[in-house]
């Protein structure tokens, strides 16, 4: 029988073949999950992707489930826009945006991770299922297993966003709000995953969890017609979605659905949470950890787990990573709102204050076509904005008060706009 | 004053499935090398060919990464719980 995929480190490549394991036992280092790219050519066409379902299992020959698997999952595909009015303003002329925000069933790209992780978790028998979150993954992780009638312990910062809480627990979900940040719940999770027999998808399923990611991959370049962009802008947290991303473009060209051409990889994160862009930064590959503290509670992940692969990703394809402040975070979500309808939350914010560093700053030329991620929704972090708008007045059910509501607004637009022409003068 | 080091199941392999252990290390030089000594099996796959300890092996002390509290400069103190954890990463060149 041809094996389809297996595990294998990625250091010392010994193969550990189907398992819910994610660490080398003779070296210690990550597994991953390799795949026989000559069993997926005749099964991984344009064709045979065009004729499957509407979401992410339209490429399911890239990932790691049986032949015989029936999905009940489905997430992924979602729309990439033209960006014309953001480009505009931040001197960009080919601007796409891969927008995760309405990534189904749970309004971010870590629905698709947990597609492929929980079909994982069925294969191995799990009856429970857990995972370490910043809030995103736990969503993901709750909704679906609801689906899937699996039980499940999902543990995350105890100071987390009220709504990413909440979106948790109406799932059904066992929630454990530990005290500390990321990586602490995250080092307890792994404890959990050695003593438990249940299926964690960020600790012992992980390999198989981190394809779901090649997705957005897949979706960016059939979206452009099968071809790939010039540069893609990534968020940084545990830094797996940009080395997948590059994995995917890599079995596309390898396969032959695209044309071979570079693709520069940006990475993006959150001054206050940087360990990947200082280490970009410093032209290095190793990881110092930090402490967190960054609104962009979604990417505070001090000691990122795939760090070191993805600094080495984005040195290899000649691009950058930049961090930006929690004020230009905030102040890029309501940009990208104002200007393409887009509401994301704090990493989207991050992702567009970079992009527009990184056209400002000359990394990336304005006729370039490039593709920036946002990976989550922005309803799920209010919080931040809290303040950022004044309440109006109300008015009086008469048609002169609304009159005089609009001369007013009108003459403080005009005020804003004039203030802005003396700035910009 | 020993202190107590938990050991990962990926080790387990090679310590005869012992997941525990009690030391009197003074810091982290000291409990790798006495590690290495009680579970000689269990020194080749904890060094690099260069002769340096994997990148993906961390240790923490209660609460901590033992980098944020001086790395090997850190004393342990009596009833510290070191724990040794590699890095979960799934990542890709």
């Amino acid at each position: 029988m041809t094996i389809a995929y297996q595990l294998q480190c990625r250091e010392c490549k010994r193969t550990y073949g189907l398992q819910p394991l994610s660490i080398c036992d003779e070296c210690f280092s990550p597994l991953e999950v390799a795949f026989d790219l000559d069993y997926a050519r005749t099964r991984f066409t344009r064709e045979a992707i065009s004729q499957g379902p509407l979401d992410m299992w339209r490429y399911r020959a890239l990932l790691p489930v049986p032949d015989t698997y029936v999905p009940q999952t489905p997430a992924g595909l979602t729309p990439l826009l033209a960006a014309p009015r953001l480009a505009a303003h931040i001197g960009a002329r080919n601007l796409y945006i891969k927008n995760d925000a309405v990534c189904m069933p749970t309004l971010s790209f870590k629905d698709r991770v947990v597609a492929v992780a929980l079909a994982n978790a069925q294969q191995f028998g799990f009856d429970t299922v857990g995972c370490s979150s910043t809030g995103n993954l736990a969503n993901a992780v709750a909704a679906q297993a609801a689906r899937l009638g699996l039980k499940t312990f999902i543990l995350v910062p105890a100071d987390l966003e009220s709504a990413k809480i909440l979106n948790t627990q109406v799932y059904g979900a066992t929630l454990v709000r530990v005290e500390g940040n990321y990586d602490h719940v995250n080092r307890l999770s792994s404890q959990i995953a050695d003593r438990y027999n249940w299926g964690f998808v960020n600790v012992n399923l992980r390999p198989y969890y981190a394809e779901g990611s090649k997705t957005v991959g897949f979706e960016i370049a059939e979206q452009l017609g099968w071809r790939l962009p010039d540069n893609i802008v990534v968020p940084m947290a545990g830094g797996s979605l940009i080395t997948k991303i590059r994995k995917a473009f890599g079995e596309l060209i390898a396969l032959g659905l695209v044309e071979d051409r570079p693709v520069r990889f940006f990475g993006a994160q959150a001054t206050g949470c940087s360990p990947i862009s200082t280490a970009v930064k410093n032209g290095t590959d190793q990881i110092e950890p930090q402490r967190p503290n960054t609104i962009a509670r979604s990417l505070a992940i001090g000691n990122p787990a795939d760090g070191m692969y993805a600094a080495r990703a984005i040195r290899n394809s000649g691009g950058w990573a930049e961090d930006v402040s929690d004020i230009e975070i905030v102040s890029a979500i309501q940009e990208l709102a104002e200007t393409e309808g887009i509401f994301t939350e704090t990493a989207g914010g991050v992702t567009t204050a970079v992009t527009a560093r990184l056209y400002a700053h000359g990394r990336i030329q304005p006729d370039e076509l490039t593709v920036t991620c946002i990976t989550g929704n922005g309803l799920k972090t209010t919080d931040c904005l809290q303040g950022a708008y004044e309440p109006h007045k109300a008015i009086r059910p008469r048609l002169s008060d609304f009159e005089n509501f609009v001369d007013e607004h009108n003459a403080s637009s005009q005020l804003l706009s004039l203030a802005g022409e003396a700035h910009a003068g | 004053m020993p202190v107590r080091v938990l050991l990962p199941n990926a080790f387990q392999k090679h310590t005869n499935n012992v997941r525990e252990i009690s030391s009197a290390a003074a810091n982290l030089p000291e409990l790798i090398a006495e590690i290495e000594r009680q579970f000689p099996a269990l020194r080749p796959h904890l060094r690099g060919e260069d002769g340096h300890l994997r990148r993906f092996i961390n240790f923490y002390v209660n609460e901590e990464d033992i980098r944020f509290l001086g790395n090997e400069k850190y004393s342990f103190k009596e009833g510290d719980e070191v724990l040794v954890i590699p890095s979960i990463a799934g990542g890709s060149n």
